[in-house]
């Protein structure tokens, strides 16, 4: 397999309440071109128009599972940025 | 099973799904949305959830009350707009005695409030919907004002 079949990587974020109206979008695709980490997806996300009143350090999800900040990510994924939660 | 619901929560086929004749303690927890948020009048609320991931992280919850303690225990929420004096989660749980039922029963509302992505706020939101910015008192909707239950919710 070439290199660059296996350099790129993309993931699916979803944004939900006021992180959606913060960046005014509830999805987006990002691609990295190697590794990347959950951090590193959130640092793609600030760095968009509004992106900076996005904490640095927000509850998120991969996969529908509670991840720390350094989780690996796979092409494919699915990482949800979760603002506080008020559930129940 | 579905946790995530859209019409009212009965809550009397709720405690059907977990009686019998051998568990004799059954504790129960209603959420309902009260009129008040901090200082500030609430006059409806509309919940919003990440359905996939709620979904999963209920069915968890359960799971791990039944592994913990003898217990059967059935959750609901609601999602979409609420108002004052409605159920948005009800809880039961029931066991051979009231102790596994109440600790359950607390267990399972303590986990909901704090790992099921739900976010209640003035105006919908979340993926595939439109933002809302409403979460945990923070909104600035004129018209609706926000809240989220707690412990001091009327029950």
């Amino acid at each position: 397999m070439l290199p660059t079949a296996i350099s790129t990587l993309t993931v699916r974020v979803l944004l939900f309440a006021s992180y959606a109206e913060t960046l005014g979008l509830d999805a987006i695709e990002l691609t990295f071109d190697g590794g990347a980490t959950v951090a590193d997806a959130i640092a793609r996300l600030r760095a968009l128009p509004g992106g900076e009143r996005l904490p640095p350090k927000p509850l998120c999800a991969v996969n529908l599972l509670q991840v720390r900040l350094d989780t690996p990510l796979a092409s494919g994924d699915e990482l949800a940025l979760l603002p506080p939660l008020a559930g129940g | 099973m579905s946790y995530l619901v859209t019409d009212q929560i009965d809550v009397g086929a709720l405690l059907a799904l977990v009686q019998s004749p051998e568990r004799g303690g059954v504790a129960c927890f209603l959420g309902t949305v009260r009129n008040h948020h901090r200082g500030r009048e609430v006059v409806r609320l509309e919940y919003s959830a990440y359905e996939a991931m709620a979904e999963a992280e209920c069915g968890r919850i359960v799971a791990e009350a039944g592994s913990r303690w003898d217990v059967v225990v059935a959750l609901r929420h609601r999602i979409g707009e609420l108002d004052i004096g409605d159920t948005a989660v009800a809880i039961a749980a029931a066991s051979a005695h009231r102790d596994e039922a109440f600790l359950a029963c607390r267990y399972v509302i303590e986990e909901v409030k704090r790992r099921v992505p739900i976010w209640g706020g003035g105006g919908g939101g979340g993926a595939g919907q439109r933002g809302s910015g409403a979460e945990d008192g923070r909104d600035g909707s004129d018209e609706v004002v926000i809240s989220s239950l707690s412990e001091s919710s009327p029950s």
